[in-house]
């Protein structure tokens, strides 16, 4: 009998350890609520549409670069407003007319990670 | 004994080799001119494709010209050679009657556009950062002179945008952070003559300049307002036109910077994009006062008159960018909203302005329209195409 459970639970760990390895996004961005799709679509949107800004590798144009190194030691619930609402004053405009909150809460962690270039 | 003649004999079937490819692109079943040839920028896999416009064909693919995301070119004045200026400070020499790289120099880090000289021997860079101009000989791309945007009073540099070149052998920009114009003569490239113009209003975030080079206009994104130098009367200095045009009306979201290329004019009038609302704003050129304004479907990014001026047409900000509308100028109003697809990123008119290019970048695709019919010509396939640039740019000021 308890022969079998182990196994079964082995079973299970191997299963869901398969599951997390074939998975193409992180489990986290699955529970916001944002599917692989709209994944997609807004890392699309950083690239081609923030890019026209900050450049398309994210590396700066008329808009300061967006890469890991230059993020780090800033607050994500800082980026994730100026992402929300913008910076007055600046070409930096609200986003919130295209994005939900989640949706840059997720944006935020995938630019702290860094957007692998084939992406 | 074999061995050796072999191996002897092999430098000159490798020259010989070497003759004929070269030979078959000069080949005199496909000498031609370059009057009707162009470029359009693959702007993610960082090529650019060889075009021609009497049978709407891609005749090269030119690759390895780096970073191209917001690239733009300029033609030597034997429409022979691009130079086409990368987002990576790349400034590539293109051959486009060989369809071949002839040189690339990496001569900034975060590079914007770029113009050709009045006499077709200087290109002139301008860059974000570090912020300022560079002049390269036409010829071999050596840099002859270097012009730092450098403002205020802690050496602080600004990033440079609005390059033209203007009669007299002369360039013409503007820096973003610094609110200023810069005309600087170079006759003599070692030592370029620079005249400042301070305080032409916040945020100049592109310029043009009229097709007779009289007229310098920067764009203000930071203000509501455009500024004008008159290049005749430098002593004039610059003169704040439409100023307060948004009325104090609390301006939309920009998603993308609208570009002021080339001269939207018709007749005395001059149609430009409004920043932060969705309308083209028209201008009489006589007194420059705002005569008219055209509601249209989002942020105008480009405002394009047909080369007889009789139409201009209009692409747009995300997330409006999957439209073109098009304006008659007589009437001031929209005769057409086309669909050509999922971000629309430049036009382009051919030469005489019968047809016009659009590139499409989501849809990987160069939509072309009958500009009388305004109907689908054809279509011509391009890896995320973006800036679209003809030859007969060469011989117009400011192109």
């Amino acid at each position: 009998m308890q022969a079998v459970f182990f196994v079964v639970t082995l079973f299970l760990a191997l299963l869901l350890a398969l599951l997390l390895a074939l998975s193409p996004t992180p489990l986290h961005a699955q529970e916001k609520g944002i599917s692989p799709s709209r994944q997609g679509e807004l890392i699309h949107l950083l690239k081609q549409d923030c890019g026209s800004c900050h450049g398309l590798t994210l590396a700066g144009g008329l808009g300061p670069p967006l890469l890991p190194a230059e993020l780090s030691g800033k607050p994500p619930e800082w980026l994730r407003d100026v992402i929300l609402d913008g910076i007055p004053n600046t070409a930096m405009p609200p986003w919130r007319p295209i994005l939900n909150e989640d949706e840059v809460t997720w944006l935020v962690k995938r630019m702290l990670q860094g957007i692998p270039h084939g992406q | 004994m074999a061995n050796k003649e072999r191996f002897r004999f092999t430098p000159g079937l490798i020259l010989a080799s070497l003759l004929i490819a070269g030979c078959s692109q000069l080949d005199v079943a496909t000498l031609r001119g370059t009057g009707d040839m162009g470029i359009i920028i693959e702007r993610a896999a960082g090529n650019a494709l060889v075009v021609e416009t009497t049978h709407h064909s891609i005749l090269a693919r030119v690759e390895g010209l780096g970073n191209l995301s917001h690239a733009s070119a300029v033609f030597s004045r034997d429409e022979r050679y691009a130079y086409v200026f990368g987002r990576d400070g790349g400034l590539s020499k293109v051959d486009i009657l060989r369809g071949r790289l002839v040189k690339r120099v990496v001569q900034g880090g975060n590079s914007i556009g770029g113009a050709i000289s009045q006499d077709g021997r200087l290109i002139a860079v301008s860059n974000y950062k570090p912020g300022g101009v560079k002049i390269f000989d036409a010829e071999t791309l050596t840099m002859l002179a270097d012009i730092p945007a450098v403002y205020g009073h802690d050496g602080e540099r600004s990033k440079v945008v609005g390059l033209v070149d203007a009669p007299g052998q002369r360039f013409v920009f503007s820096l973003w952070d610094a609110g200023e114009t810069w005309v600087v003569g170079m006759h003599d490239p070692q030592n370029p003559q620079i005249r400042k113009f301070r305080d032409i209003g916040k945020f100049p975030y592109d310029g043009l300049i009229t097709p007779d080079g009289r007229y310098y206009i920067a764009g203000l994104f930071g203000e509501d307002g455009l500024a004008l130098l008159d290049l005749w009367n430098l002593d004039a200095g610059v003169k704040r036109i439409l100023g307060g045009y948004g009325r104090g009306e609390q301006a939309l979201p920009v998603y993308k910077m609208p570009h002021l290329e080339g001269w939207a004019a018709a007749g005395d009038l001059l149609f430009v994009p409004a920043v932060g609302r969705h309308e083209v704003l028209v201008i009489e050129q006589k007194n420059w006062q705002e005569v008219g304004r055209i509601a249209v479907h989002g942020q105008p990014v480009f405002v394009m008159a047909r080369p007889d001026s009789r139409q201009i047409w209009v692409n747009f900000a995300f997330p409006d960018n999957d439209t073109v509308q098009v304006i008659d100028v007589p009437t001031q109003r929209i005769v057409k909203t086309l669909k050509p697809g999922p971000a629309v990123l430049h036009m382009e008119f051919t030469p005489r302005g019968e047809q016009i290019w659009i590139s499409v970048r989501d849809d990987d695709l160069i939509v072309v329209y009958d500009t009388e019919t305004l109907r689908q010509v054809t279509t011509l396939p391009a890896d995320k195409p973006s800036g679209i640039f003809f030859t007969s740019r060469a011989h117009e000021i400011g192109l």
